[in-house]
Formats: structure tokens, C-alpha cells, sequence
């Protein structure tokens, strides 16, 4: 057994931080079109929007019925075998766009969940005084559905900064990615990938903390 | 004189099983008609078909210069349906999201386009009338049944709507709101504004109404003024029913 290289993990660290931008915006990227996508996907099902239900409804089987690699290899490099269109996207944009497709699945079961959860007789109450269906799912369904499913999206978002190191398979050099490189240069593995851990558990802790701020904070606003 | 709301063969069927089996009914302007009769037997049902939240099978219904055909029936129409009458809840279903005050202007700023301070000033006129003027930031969690369920009239009431339509308004009260609300109503109703009861509260329909209407079975079985429903009902059904209840 050899001690471990505390000198060369403080070295890393910096570098491997340079790259916590990259992370983060590959992240807060697809979180929000993931949001925006699943909120669709939800509303489409909770309707039961004639053919596109069922459409969403495959989409969402797709998605979490299949590993999130094997979802960005098929759109990586499968994909532009049959559409050649796609083979100029970079390995960041399909990072970002396999991610999105892959959470807005996930996210889209849990905001449907939260949207049946507002009281049927709100619906017929915003109804009774004329609002259109657009009106009273935007005035009083979804900020109430999303009070409820705030907390498990954070924990989404939480497994979507995670997966993002999942774009080092496709050529894309994010934290993971840099890891290796240096590793792959030093032979110094457990070290290299010891920071890396670190600094995502770290990531991941910061959240983790405004997270329960963000529910004791959301809790108090309308108890019931 | 002229129906201000006319409700002709109105038809509503869940499934096999038809709940109004063709209901007309003319409410005269400032008309107050409370709906009695067994559970069942479609009193709901009606309400909620007058303001869509049921789709009728058959019938029409006209208000003024809206006459809607439930068999050809426009999303326009519905929408103007709704905004006509006003539906006041059993369970209140006031909005969670929005205060009291909020509950009432909801329906002035996003269905009638009106500012927010006009509407504000509105509500606060209607949060007085309604012996809340100091709650209006409350939160409907923070109200007693009694409470919440004087929003969700003054919610109704905030449409200025042709007619009020009222479903078992004190049905799921605790005892010892029951009175607060039905004063509430009775003072509206002094305002002669046209609305429709469905109640089990007999004593209150007796004293509240221009006229009783009997239902039994999805129809209309007898009706007439309180004196005569309650004093020497025709029907052998409404007898019984009378009898059961008083």
C-alpha cells in the first residue's frame, strides 16, 4: 500500500474546479428545459390530450425504462447514422439534450402526481367563475402543484448534476472527464477521482442545504 | 312576466342511469327557488349542469340574449354560461393559493380583465358585506368553515352574475357556522338577486324562497309557494319526503 498524494489532490483541485462552471451549466440548462418539457408532458397527461397522451405516455415508458447511457449513446452516435443532420451537434449539446429528455420523464411523473393532487373541487371552482382551461391551470393548479412537487424536482436536479459526468463518455471534458485526463497522465487515479468525488459531494451538500430552506420556507406559505 | 333564466328539457345521464330526465324550470327576475327532495335525485346535478360543470345531454338553457343548446353547445358559450351564474360550493373549494381577498378577485382581473385596483376595491366592498373586512389577507387554511364559506358566496357573488346558484351551502358546516352563512345568504337574497338552493335546511327554504321546487327520481314532482309545499303538498312523494325530514 502507498500514502496517499495529498500534495498532487491540492493541486487538482483547482483544476478540476475550473471546470465546475461547465458542470453547473450543463446542469441548470437541461434542469430548465427538462422543467418546461415535463410541465408539458404532465399537462398532456393529466388532460388526456386525445393521441398525444399516448405518445407521452411511450415517451415517459422510453425514458425511465431504459439506463440514461444508453439514452445518450443511441443519440450520440446512433442517431446520426440515420439522420446525418446529427452528426455536427457537439458532445455538450447532446449531453444537455439527452439529459433533458431523460429528466423531463422522470420530472413529468412527479408534476403530474402533484397536479392531481390539487383538489378536484378547485378545478370545478376556477371553472364555475369562467376561466379557460390555460387560466386556471396557470393561476391556481400549477402554483399549487408545484409547492408539492418542489422538493422531489430538487432531488432531480441533485441526480442531474450527477449524471451530467455521464458527457465524459461523449468526448466532453466536464469534471469527470478532466479527472481522468490528469489521472490518465499522473497514473494517480484514487486521487484524481478521491477530488472529484469530493467536490460533486460537496456540490451536491450545498444544494441539499437550500433545498430544506426552500421547504421549510415553501411549508409555510399556504399549510393545510 | 318573462323567465329571466329558462331551463327547458334539461337531460343529464351518467351512463345508463339519467338523472334529469328533462327538467324545465323559469326563474322570474330577483327570484328566489330553493330545490328540495330526496338525496339523489339529481338537485345537484341541475346546479351543476346550469353552470357546465356537468355537460347536459339534451335541453337548453337561456339567459337573457345567451341561449345555450346543450346538443350543439360552443366553448364561447360555456365560458359566457359560467361567468352568468355564480356557483357556490358545498366544500367552499375556495383557491388554497390565494387569500381572501385574492379568491375574490381572481375572477374580475383573469375572466373580466379588470385591473387589479378596481378589483381590489370591489372585493373589499364585497369582504364588508360578507363581515370580513379585516380578513382579506387570510389565507382560506386559516379560517373556520364558516368563514371560508362566506368567501366562496362572496367569490360567486363577485361576478355580478344573472343568477346564484347555491349547492348544499351549509351541508358540510360544523353546527355552529350554519347560522352565519345562511344569514349571509338571506341578506343577498334580500337584494333580490335571482338564485337557485338546493337544501336540507327545510325551515330555512321556508322562510328564504318565493318558491319551493319538489324533486324525486331526476324531476320536477310538485312546486310551488312555501305555504303550499310545505302546508298542503300535493304529491304523494313530497308528502313523504316531508315527513321524513320534518
Amino acid at each position: 500500500m502507498r500514502p496517499l498524494d495529498t500534495a498532487y489532490m491540492w493541486d487538482l483541485v483547482p483544476i478540476i474546479l475550473g471546470y465546475v462552471p461547465l458542470t453547473l451549466g450543463m446542469a441548470l440548462v437541461a434542469m430548465a428545459a427538462a422543467l418546461v418539457l415535463a410541465a408539458v408532458l404532465a399537462i398532456v397527461r393529466v388532460l388526456r390530450v386525445p393521441v398525444a397522451d399516448s405518445l407521452v405516455a411511450v415517451f415517459i415508458s422510453f425514458f425511465r425504462g431504459t439506463p440514461l447511457l444508453v439514452q445518450l449513446f443511441l443519440f450520440y452516435y446512433g442517431l446520426p447514422q440515420l439522420l446525418p443532420a446529427l452528426t455536427s451537434i457537439d458532445g455538450i449539446t447532446a449531453a444537455v439534450i439527452g439529459l433533458t429528455l431523460h429528466f423531463s420523464a422522470y420530472m413529468a411523473e412527479s408534476i403530474r402526481g402533484a397536479i392531481l393532487g390539487v383538489d378536484r373541487s378547485q378545478w370545478e371552482a376556477a371553472q364555475s367563475i369562467g376561466m379557460t382551461q390555460g387560466q386556471l391551470l396557470r393561476r391556481i393548479v400549477l402554483p399549487q402543484a408545484s409547492r408539492v412537487a418542489a422538493p422531489t424536482l430538487m432531488n432531480y436536479f441533485i441526480d442531474l448534476i450527477k449524471s451530467t459526468s455521464l458527457a465524459f463518455t461523449l468526448g466532453v471534458t466536464e469534471m469527470m472527464g478532466a479527472a481522468q485526463k490528469e489521472a490518465a497522465g499522473s497514473f494517480l487515479y484514487l486521487e484524481a477521482f478521491l477530488v472529484v468525488a469530493v467536490i460533486y459531494w460537496i456540490m451536491v451538500e450545498v444544494l441539499s442545504v437550500g433545498q430544506r430552506w426552500m421547504e421549510g420556507h415553501l411549508g409555510k406559505a399556504v399549510a393545510r | 312576466m318573462k323567465c329571466e333564466i329558462d331551463i327547458a328539457g334539461l337531460t343529464k345521464r351518467f351512463g345508463t342511469n339519467t338523472v334529469l330526465d328533462g327538467i324545465d324550470l323559469c326563474l322570474k327576475p330577483g327570484e328566489r327557488v330553493a330545490i328540495i327532495g330526496p338525496s339523489g335525485t339529481g338537485k345537484s346535478t341541475l346546479l351543476r349542469c346550469l353552470n357546465w360543470l356537468d355537460a347536459p345531454d339534451a335541453g337548453r338553457i337561456t339567459l337573457g340574449d345567451l341561449s345555450v343548446d346543450a346538443a350543439h353547445a360552443t366553448r364561447a358559450q360555456i365560458l359566457a354560461l359560467r361567468r352568468r351564474t355564480g356557483f357556490v360550493f358545498q366544500n367552499y373549494a375556495l383557491f388554497a393559493n390565494k387569500t381572501a381577498r385574492q379568491n375574490i378577485t381572481e375572477g374580475l382581473t383573469t375572466v373580466r380583465g379588470w385591473s387589479q385596483a378596481k378589483a381590489a376595491a370591489r372585493a373589499d366592498e364585497i369582504l364588508a358585506q360578507i363581515g370580513l373586512a379585516d380578513r382579506g389577507d387570510s389565507y382560506p387554511s386559516a379560517m373556520s368553515g364558516g368563514q371560508q364559506q362566506r368567501v366562496g358566496i362572496g367569490r360567486a357573488m363577485a361576478l355580478d352574475a344573472d343568477l346564484l346558484l347555491f349547492d348544499e351551502p351549509t351541508s358540510a358546516l360544523d353546527p355552529e357556522w350554519v347560522g352565519e352563512v345562511l344569514d349571509l345568504i338571506r341578506s343577498i337574497a334580500d337584494g333580490r338577486q335571482t338564485m337557485l338552493i338546493v337544501t336540507h335546511e327545510m325551515q330555512f327554504a321556508r322562510e328564504i324562497a318565493d318558491r319551493i321546487v319538489f324533486m324525486d327520481g331526476g324531476r320536477i314532482v310538485e312546486q310551488g309557494p312555501p305555504a303550499q309545499i310545505f302546508g298542503d303538498p300535493q304529491d304523494d312523494r313530497t308528502r313523504a319526503f316531508l315527513r321524513r325530514v320534518g
